[in-house]
C-alpha cells in the first residue's frame, strides 16, 4: 500500500478515529494490528521475516538482559566477599556468555538482510568472472527484497547492540516490541529510531491534542506536496536523461544531476514528512531525518544533515565499534611505528572510515553502482580532510569565511559535488556513469538548451512552470525554517493568513500532483534500500 | 589531567579546553576527533574506552573526560 494511494489515506482516517476512540492503554494494540495490517499489504512471506527477525531479537535482547540482571544480583549480594580482580573476572565471563547471544541474533537477523539483498548480486559477480573462463553460468535466484527490510533490521540491531550495551534493559511484551520494529509509518524508508526514544512513546498511550492533530495533518500534507507536486513531475526528465546516455551528454549531464538532486530530495524528504506528519497526528514525536541538507557547506556537514538517523546509526553501530577495536589499536600501534607519529595517528580513523563508507554503499543497493558511491563520498570526505590545514591557512590570508558570497559558493561546491556522485543512483553501470562524468567536462554546450530539446525530455512547458513553483516554494520553506517551526510561526498569524496557506497548500496539491487519469503515483525511492 | 590537555590541544589548538564544557553539544569535537582521542588516551594512559562510553556526558568537557579515565583505570 502507497502512502500516496487513496487506499492508504482510508486506512490512516479510519486508524485515526480509532485511535482517540478507544481506551488510551489499547492503542499500542491497536497500532500493532494497524502496523501488520499495513505491511500484510505488501505480502505475506514479508510478514513471515519481520516475524522472524522481531521474535529472533527479542529472544537475543531477552536472555542478554536476564544474564545482565543475574550479574548485577551477584555482585550486589557478594560485594564484600570478592576481591576487585574475581569481580571483573565474573563480569568478563558474563560478558562472553552475552557475547554469544548477540553474536547468533546479529548473524540470524543480518543474515536474512544479506541473502535476501545481496545473493543475486554475488551469483551476478561470480558469473562475470565464469564467463571470462567459459564456465557457464549459475542460475539467479527468484527472491523479492520484503519492503523496508533494511530499515527495520537496522532498528532491531541498534536495539540488540544498545541492551547488549547495558543501555537499557529490555522490552519483556512481545507485542510491545513488535510494535517498536514494526511501526508502520517508518517500515517504508524509515527514520532508523531509537528504542529509547520511540519506545516509551509507542506504549504510553496519547490523549486527543487539537494541535498535534493539526500539525501533523499540515506536516503529512507538505510531504504529498513535495511527492506529488514535485519529485513524481521531475521523474521522466531524470529517466529520460539518464536511460539514455548516448544522447544525453555535457550539459544534460548537469541537468540530470541537478534534476535528480531535486527528485531525490523532494521525494524523500516528502516521505519522512508523512511519515512524521502520521507519527504527529497519533501523538508521537519521530526523530527529523533531515537539517535542510543543502546548505551545507561541506561534505561532512552535507552528510550530518541528510538522512541524519543513517548516518549516526552508522556512526554508533559500526564506525565507533570498528575504529577503536582491539584489531584497530593494533593497527594503530603498527602503523605509528612503521608510518611515524602523524600518519600512522591517521590510519585507523581513515581505514574506519572506508570500511564504514563501503557498508554505507552497500547497504543502499546491492551494485557496484552504490559501492563506488559510498567510496566516492568517502574520498571527498578523507580528501577535505586533508586539506583542513590548507583550508585555515587560506582563511587566515583571507577574510571571507563569514563573506555571503564566500558561502554561498561553498553550498553550491558541495551540492555540485554531492549530486556528481548522487548520480550514481540512475546510470546503468559504473562505467557509463565515469563515461558522462569525462562527457561534462568536454562536450560542454550550454546552447544545447535551449534548441527545444528541454521539451523533449518527458516535460511540457506547463511542467516546467509547475516545477519552478514548487521548488521556489520549497526554497522559501527551507530559509524560513533556518529561524524555527514554519508552522509555529504560521500558527501565529491571522485566521485568515493561515486558511489561504492550508487551503493554498491542499488545492496546489489536487490541481498540480503528478497525476490524472490511469496515473499511478511512484514508489518512494527510499523504498528500494 | 596536563597529559589529557596536551592530547585535546593538539586536536584543537584554537579550544580552551579548561573552559570549554560543550565540546560535544557545540560540535567542536566530531567522530573522527573522538576516535582519535581514543586512540592517543589508550596509548598514554594504557586505557581503553569501551564504546558504551561514547556519550556525550563523558566527552563534552576535558574534566568529564579525565573523570572516565580515572574511573575506567580504577576499574582494571
Amino acid at each position: 500500500m502507497l502512502f500516496t494511494s487513496y487506499g492508504f489515506i482510508l486506512f490512516l482516517l479510519v486508524l485515526f478515529i480509532l485511535y482517540y476512540a478507544i481506551p488510551i492503554k489499547y492503542q499500542w494494540v491497536l497500532l500493532l494490528i494497524a502496523s501488520f495490517t499495513f505491511y500484510s499489504f505488501s505480502g505475506w512471506d514479508n510478514v513471515a521475516y519481520i516475524t522472524v527477525t522481531i521474535i529472533v531479537t527479542y529472544i537475543g535482547a531477552t536472555k542478554i538482559g536476564q544474564l545482565h540482571s543475574q550479574q548485577e544480583a551477584f555482585l550486589k549480594e557478594n560485594r564484600d566477599k570478592l576481591s576487585r580482580e574475581e569481580k571483573k573476572a565474573y563480569r568478563e565471563q558474563v560478558k562472553s556468555k552475552q557475547k554469544k547471544y548477540l553474536i547468533a541474533c546479529l548473524l540470524l537477523d543480518l543474515g536474512i538482510l544479506a541473502v535476501l539483498k545481496y545473493t543475486n548480486f554475488v551469483i551476478s559477480n561470480i558469473n562475470s568472472v565464469l564467463r571470462v573462463f567459459k564456465a557457464g553460468e549459475i542460475s539467479f535466484l527468484d527472491i523479492a527484497l520484503p519492503m523496508g527490510i533494511s530499515f527495520y533490521t537496522f532498528q532491531a540491531v541498534g536495539y540488540l547492540v544498545d541492551v547488549y550495551r547495558g543501555k537499557y534493559p529490555p522490552e519483556k511484551n512481545l507485542g510491545k516490541f513488535a510494535l517498536f520494529v514494526s511501526f508502520f509509518p517508518q517500515l517504508v524508508q524509515g527514520p532508523i529510531s531509537r528504542f529509547d526514544d520511540l519506545g516509551r512513546q509507542l506504549y504510553g498511550g496519547h490523549v486527543f491534542d487539537a494541535k498535534n492533530v493539526s500539525f501533523g495533518i499540515q506536516r503529512i500534507l507538505w510531504g504529498f506536496f513535495k511527492k506529488l507536486v514535485i519529485a513524481d513531475r521531475i521523474l521522466p526528465a531524470v529517466r529520460t536523461i539518464t536511460q539514455n546516455p548516448d544522447t544525453y551528454q555535457g550539459i544534460y549531464v548537469l541537468l540530470g544531476m541537478v534534476f535528480y538532486a531535486v527528485q531525490l530530495y523532494a521525494d524523500f524528504t516528502g516521505g519522512i514528512d508523512i511519515t512524521i506528519g502520521i507519527a504527529e497526528v497519533l501523538g508521537i514525536k519521530v526523530k527529523e531525518n533531515f537539517e535542510r541538507p543543502f546548505f551545507s557547506k561541506s561534505t561532512a556537514e552535507y552528510w550530518r544533515r541528510w538522512h541524519i538517523t543513517m548516518g549516526t546509526w552508522f556512526r554508533d553501530y559500526v564506525f565507533y565499534p570498528v575504529s577503536i577495536s582491539g584489531f584497530m589499536m593494533k593497527v594503530s600501534k603498527f602503523s605509528r611505528e612503521k608510518l611515524g607519529e602523524k600518519i600512522g595517528k591517521k590510519v585507523p580513523v581513515y581505514l574506519s572510515t572506508i570500511i564504514v563508507w563501503f557498508a554505507t554503499g552497500i547497504w543502499h543497493g546491492a551494485s557496484w553502482n552504490f559501492i563506488v558511491w559510498g567510496l566516492l563520498n568517502c574520498l571527498v570526505i578523507i580528501v577535505s580532510q586533508e586539506l583542513e590545514p590548507f583550508y585555515a591557512w587560506f582563511h587566515s590570508r583571507f577574510n571571507v569565511r563569514e563573506k555571503f558570497l564566500f558561502k554561498l559558493f561553498q553550498v553550491g561546491r558541495t551540492f555540485i559535488l554531492m549530486s556528481a556522485i548522487r548520480i550514481l543512483d540512475c546510470y546503468r553501470n559504473v562505467p557509463v556513469t565515469f563515461r558522462m562524468y569525462r562527457s561534462l567536462l568536454t562536450k560542454w554546450n550550454v546552447n544545447e538548451l535551449f534548441n527545444g530539446a528541454l521539451l523533449e525530455l518527458g516535460l511540457e512547458k506547463t511542467d516546467y512552470y509547475v516545477l519552478i513553483f514548487g521548488i521556489i516554494i520549497m526554497i522559501t520553506v527551507s530559509l524560513v525554517q533556518r529561524s524555527g517551526s514554519i508552522r509555529e510561526k504560521l500558527a501565529a498569524r491571522p485566521y485568515i493568513v493561515r486558511y489561504v496557506a492550508y487551503v493554498g497548500l491542499f488545492i496546489s496539491i489536487i490541481v498540480f500532483g503528478a497525476y490524472g487519469i490511469g496515473y499511478d503515483s511512484n514508489q518512494f525511492i527510499y523504498n528500494q534500500f | 589531567m596536563e597529559t589529557l590537555l596536551k592530547i585535546l590541544e593538539e586536536l584543537h589548538p584554537e579550544v580552551d579546553f579548561k573552559t570549554e564544557k560543550a565540546l560535544i553539544d557545540n560540535k567542536i569535537l566530531d567522530s573522527f576527533d573522538i576516535i582519535t582521542l581514543i586512540t592517543e588516551i589508550n596509548e598514554e594512559f594504557g586505557v581503553r574506552i569501551p564504546v558504551d562510553e561514547i556519550v556525550p556526558e563523558n566527552f563534552n568537557s576535558a574534566e568529564a573526560l579525565y573523570k572516565l579515565i580515572q574511573r575506567l583505570q580504577d576499574e582494571g
